[in-house]
């Protein structure tokens, strides 16, 4: 049977997420809880979670999180990462031993930076050089997959129940001012935890529900632009071009939600001129990247998250809010999971996206 | 040769207990096959000048006739087929080179045919699209790499020049002259109602059809035809015609005596005069010499026109592609090997430039490849026959299709493959003033507009099968395709996997 | 207006005469494409060399260029003058329909090629040296003339000219002994007529370049037209 990255897989899903808006810090318990209501809406063949804040003592070195076959891989990566970076730290990850996780691979995390020789002999920017060490380990070094490169930020997954994912990761030890969460339904079995989700680059990441019709036109259009999707999933992509619209073409969130989740033409039409000369550019600009086919994702990125729907709204997904936290998932259940008292339960329209950022300065 | 060696292809077979002798398929026939014998008192008919148009059969009030293949046959010989020897007849009885009409007919792999469509089932869903908003306007034209701000920070919503089409397919170039003046009001009428474009060809404009230059293309070809800055100016695009799918490498020569009254002045040129088209663009002898033609173009327009450069699909077409991709072109139209014709020689047609399926998919890929996909639309011409393969081209690469010879059936053309005779009894490849009579422009119109509408129609629907409700999401969408009956390499071409994988 | 075009590209170039509404002079000219393109009006006066393209589609504006111009010149020119105080490159006036083009000296190949005239328009090119081979390729209307001053014994035409020319009218000054003319044209010596008709063409080149215009028509003017016959007539058979 064909692993995953080799064959495109179908899944469906449950999100979730927190953030406090006053860069407040949790720990990982209360986005686990949150994943239990919604159990059925995974099927035990992968889970995962996104902290953001998690490192601050490292806050200025990139946290890979890397997934070996076998030791031999990790000896490969690690001469490949150590003619490049700093390596601050290297160690492995705490993980508790539990009989619902089973197969576990070689998981490690390093503290890195690039050499400055590096960027100015190659003439890259620090983040474009970064991700491209990221697709080159992935596709270059065998049974090395880093599946977590963000500053200040770290995704944990595995083939399992999300609820078991965060257990086995202690994610009750780790404090973050934001979390997100994601538990799969594959239509078949990955038997590969790198297919697991959240799926991230840089500090961001994704959490996603649904299959998107729109995949083989959006991975060919952005891997024109260096990105190589090794998984053939949905999540893989879409970070990609959250990516690519956000880092690299500096659009604003609102901006990257018009491409991705576009208004209709005949929706466009009705805007007041300045807003549809707007919307109507940016869907001729980047016509390929329009998403289509049903989903909710919840993007998380340094100091923030946005949530959108595809512009059907194919999918569930529920926002609330209690005091300065934000709450997002695909059931209300999840939400009350870590809230009871949650107020302002609001379910955003197709393509409308719910941005919410930590205030200047607290994370 | 006395007597001739050719036998008729065809037998017109008559009815006499229906037949009233009413003599409307002779006036029908400007082939000159039925006469009336008033001293027998019966109709006649000379087999050898049947070309199978159907036209006597449409209109015999009494069905009294049928045109069949002629089953006086040679021995039966899989190396010498009749066809073979029919030409050397032809060849040593006059010296000349074949010369035929539309598309190459030969049993070369039709790839559209084993290629196949997915359909949504339970993981995601379908979509309604009578229901349901479906979307299939397209942009074409270059798009920048990045965007720029004003100094307050909002979008430059500033974009060169696109051309915005409802639905993804444009009536191919089809010269006037090469075509009647009535089907090409059918064209022009049609495109405007459907929001999409006809192409001038290369026989100039019509000055009654300036009104239609928001839904005209108008074409640059080697001869220069009718091109003035007014004429630049007229048109939503200008195509600069490189090259024809069914005669690559070869130009073009509408002979004097067609070049008559408005064609002539359509043309530019004298009454009577020959309009040849060279093979080459004598300013185009390399790639950095296109580039200086795109920008003249562009000069001449002031940047406010796109422009597409139309190349037959060769062999090198990927490489051919990018070069012009980085010439300035705005979009690339590649014509496939299967694309029709007014006239071109048998040998060429038959024998030279390659499917449209694998260039296509070839093009799309290098373009890729080269991270310059971007700065050029794809438009793919040389038999798309019907909706569903317009919906693979698209999902292949293509931004929109090209559509010539379903246009023509749609106006009446029964494919006799006869136009290099001037005789089109449906008036459509004739300038002979009884015979462009028969074609009515609203009729033609009407019926190109019944047309497109039902494959918008079927395209929304197979769009919807795969749940994706807009063509952009369709667009170099290759996981929506597999091809059944092919061989590993020809799916790596295609870059699409086979049934069942 | 002056325009100091050093350091300008052709899009700031051109930009800058379209706005100049009438005349304007160039200066420091070197290798700006598409000067003048499609151009209707105004006198545009160039010091230097033109790049190519010089005046396609132009459409009755009159351009004087003080130096060589390179290849393509009076692409599918329309109307207007272009006159060149010094050499031409490849295919200068190609497919051109109407207006004039003088040259002071060479042309290089395919000039006039698919020349071709239209009611009242008549395109017509005057070289006033030598040109490159096949002068007047299907050559369909108008009127080339070449005058082979400073020929230093060369022939004054090259190979294969008036190669599928089917229309128009070629006069060649001085010997055409040397020059083989393909079989589907005819050559006569210039009668009055042709003289009286290419008598104004002449004294613009005197006039533009200062030169005695009884020296020029002391030597014998050869016509060249193609035949009526259609050459390609016979080479299809319907299959």
């Amino acid at each position: 049977m064909k692993k995953e990255g080799e064959i495109r897989i179908p899944s469906g899903c449950a999100v979730s997420a927190v953030i406090s808006r006053d860069g407040n810090v949790m720990t990982g318990e209360n986005i686990i809880k949150s994943m239990l209501p919604m159990h059925d809406r995974s099927n035990g063949l992968g889970g995962g979670f996104a902290g953001y804040g998690i490192y601050p003592e490292y806050r200025d070195f990139y946290a890979f999180h890397i997934f070996f076959d076998s030791n031999d891989s990790r000896v490969d990566c690690e001469r490949f990462l150590k003619e490049n970076f700093e390596i601050v730290k290297a160690e492995s990850v705490p993980i508790r031993k539990i009989p619902e996780i089973t197969d576990v691979p070689y998981i490690w995390r390093y503290f890195v930076a690039p050499f400055a020789s590096v960027l100015s002999r190659l003439q890259l920017d620090e983040k474009t050089y970064v991700a491209r060490t990221v697709m080159d380990i992935n596709t270059r070094i065998k049974g090395a997959y880093v599946f977590s490169s963000g500053k200040n930020m770290g995704c944990f997954k595995a083939v399992g129940f999300p609820e078991d994912v965060g257990r086995f990761y202690r994610l009750e030890e780790y404090e973050g001012y934001s979390w997100t969460a994601h538990g799969r339904y594959p239509t078949n079995t990955p038997g590969w935890w790198g297919g697991a989700h959240p799926f991230s680059l840089l500090d961001f990441s994704v959490v996603h529900n649904g299959e998107i019709s729109s995949y083989d036109a959006n991975r060919r259009y952005i891997e024109m632009f260096g990105y190589k999707c090794t998984l053939q999933t949905d999540t893989e992509v879409i970070t990609y071009i959250a990516d690519y619209l956000l880092r690299r073409q500096e659009l604003s969130l609102k901006e990257t939600a018009s491409v991705i989740a576009a208004p209709f033409w005949s929706t466009i039409d009705g805007m007041d001129e300045k807003e549809a000369e707007e919307h109507a550019f940016l869907r001729k600009m980047y016509s390929s990247l329009l998403i289509t086919g049903p989903f909710s994702i919840i993007l998380g990125f340094e100091g923030g998250l946005m949530a959108l729907n595809d512009r059907l709204k194919l999918r569930s997904m529920v926002t609330a809010e209690k005091d300065d936290k934000v709450y997002i998932a695909s059931e209300e259940a999840a939400i009350r999971a870590m809230e009871p008292n949650a107020e302002n339960i609001y379910s955003p329209a197709g393509g409308e996206p719910v941005i919410i950022k930590v205030k200047e300065g607290a994370y | 040769m006395f007597p001739s060696y050719l036998t008729s292809d065809f037998e017109v077979v008559r009815n006499p207990s229906r037949c009233t002798n009413c003599r409307i398929c002779e006036k029908q026939c400007a082939n000159g096959v039925h006469s009336y014998d008033s001293s027998a008192k019966v109709m006649i008919s000379d087999e050898t000048k049947c070309v199978d148009c159907l036209r006597c059969i449409t209109y015999c009030p009494t069905k009294a006739l049928k045109i069949v293949k002629n089953d006086c046959c040679f021995r039966e010989n899989e190396n010498w087929k009749s066809e073979t020897i029919k030409e050397i007849y032809k060849q040593a009885d006059s010296g000349g080179v074949l010369l035929s009409s539309m598309g190459n007919p030969q049993p070369l792999p039709v790839y559209w045919d084993r290629i196949l469509i997915n359909a949504s089932q339970v993981t995601n869903p379908p979509i309604d699209p009578l229901r349901e908003p479906m979307e299939t306007k397209v942009f074409l034209g270059k798009k920048p790499s990045e965007i720029t701000r004003k100094s307050d920070g909002t979008l430059d919503t500033k974009l060169p020049p696109q051309l915005e089409l409802a639905m993804p397919i444009m009536f191919s170039a089809m010269s006037y002259g090469s075509i009647s003046y009535n089907a090409h009001k059918g064209l022009a009428k049609a495109a405007e109602l459907l929001g999409i474009c006809y192409n001038t060809g290369e026989g100039g404009l019509h000055e009654d059809f300036y009104c239609y230059g928001e839904n005209t293309v108008v074409q640059v070809a080697s001869g220069r035809f009718g091109v003035h800055e007014g004429y630049l100016n007229a048109g939503a695009a200008i195509e600069i015609k490189m090259g024809q799918g069914a005669k690559p490498g070869i130009g073009g020569h509408l002979p004097g005596t067609k070049t008559v009254g408005d064609i002539a002045c359509t043309r530019m040129i004298p009454e009577g005069s020959d309009a040849i088209s060279p093979a080459p663009h004598h300013d185009i002898y390399s790639i950095e010499d296109l580039r200086q033609l795109v920008y003249s173009l562009k000069e001449a327009t002031n940047y406010k026109k796109p422009i597409i450069v139309k190349v037959a699909a060769v062999h090198n077409i990927a490489a051919i592609a990018s070069g012009i991709a980085r010439s300035g072109a705005d979009m690339i139209a590649i014509d496939g090997f299967r694309g029709g014709t007014g006239a071109a020689p048998t040998r060429i047609r038959d024998n030279v430039g390659i499917p449209i399926e694998l260039a296509l998919a070839a093009v799309d890929q290098r373009l890729r490849d080269e991270g310059i996909r971007n700065s050029v639309s794809l438009i793919v011409g040389g038999s798309i026959r019907s909706a569903a393969d317009a919906i693979k081209a698209i999902a292949l690469g293509a931004d929109a299709c090209y559509v010539a010879t379903a246009a023509l059936i749609a106006m009446g053309c029964h494919l006799c493959r006869s136009c290099q005779s001037g005789k089109c009894n449906w008036g459509i490849a004739t300038q002979v003033p009884a015979l462009v009579d028969r074609l009515d422009p609203e009729t033609a119109c009407n019926n190109l507009v019944n047309l497109m509408t039902a494959w918008k129609h079927e395209m929304k629907e197979i769009m919807g099968g795969m749940g994706i409700n807009s063509i952009e999401a369709l667009k170099g969408n290759r996981l929506m395709l597999r091809g059944v009956g092919l061989t590993e390499k020809e799916l790596e071409i295609l870059g699409i996997s086979h049934a069942g994988e | 207006m002056k325009i100091e075009a050093k350091g300008l590209d052709f899009t700031a170039l051109n930009e800058m005469i379209k706005s100049s509404d009438g005349d304007c002079e160039i200066n420091g000219c070197l290798g700006q494409r598409f000067i003048a393109d499609g151009l209707g009006n105004g006198k545009v006066v160039i010091n230097g060399i033109p790049g190519n393209a010089l005046g396609a589609y132009l459409n009755g504006a009159e351009i004087t260029v003080r130096g060589n111009a390179q290849d393509a010149v009076g692409d599918t020119m329309n109307d207007g003058k272009i006159v060149i105080h010094g050499s031409i490159g490849d295919t200068a006036g190609y497919a051109m329909r109407g207006g004039e083009i003088y040259v002071e000296n060479n042309a290089g190949y395919r000039a006039g090629i698919h020349m071709k005239e239209y009611k009242g328009k008549k395109p017509v090119i005057v070289i006033g040296g030598r040109t490159g081979s096949f002068l007047g390729e299907y050559q369909a209307g108008g009127l080339i003339i070449v005058l082979g001053r400073n020929s230093d014994g060369k022939p004054t035409v090259g190979n294969f000219p008036c190669t599928g020319m089917h229309g128009g009218k070629m006069v060649i000054r001085g010997s055409v002994e040397d020059i083989r003319f393909p079989q589907q044209v005819t050559l006569r010596d210039a009668t009055a007529d042709d003289m009286a008709e290419i008598m104004p063409f002449l004294k613009n080149y005197c006039n533009y370049f200062d030169f005695d215009i009884n020296e020029l028509t002391e030597e014998k003017f050869t016509v060249i037209t193609p035949d009526s016959r259609k050459p390609y007539k016979q080479m299809y058979v319907a299959n």
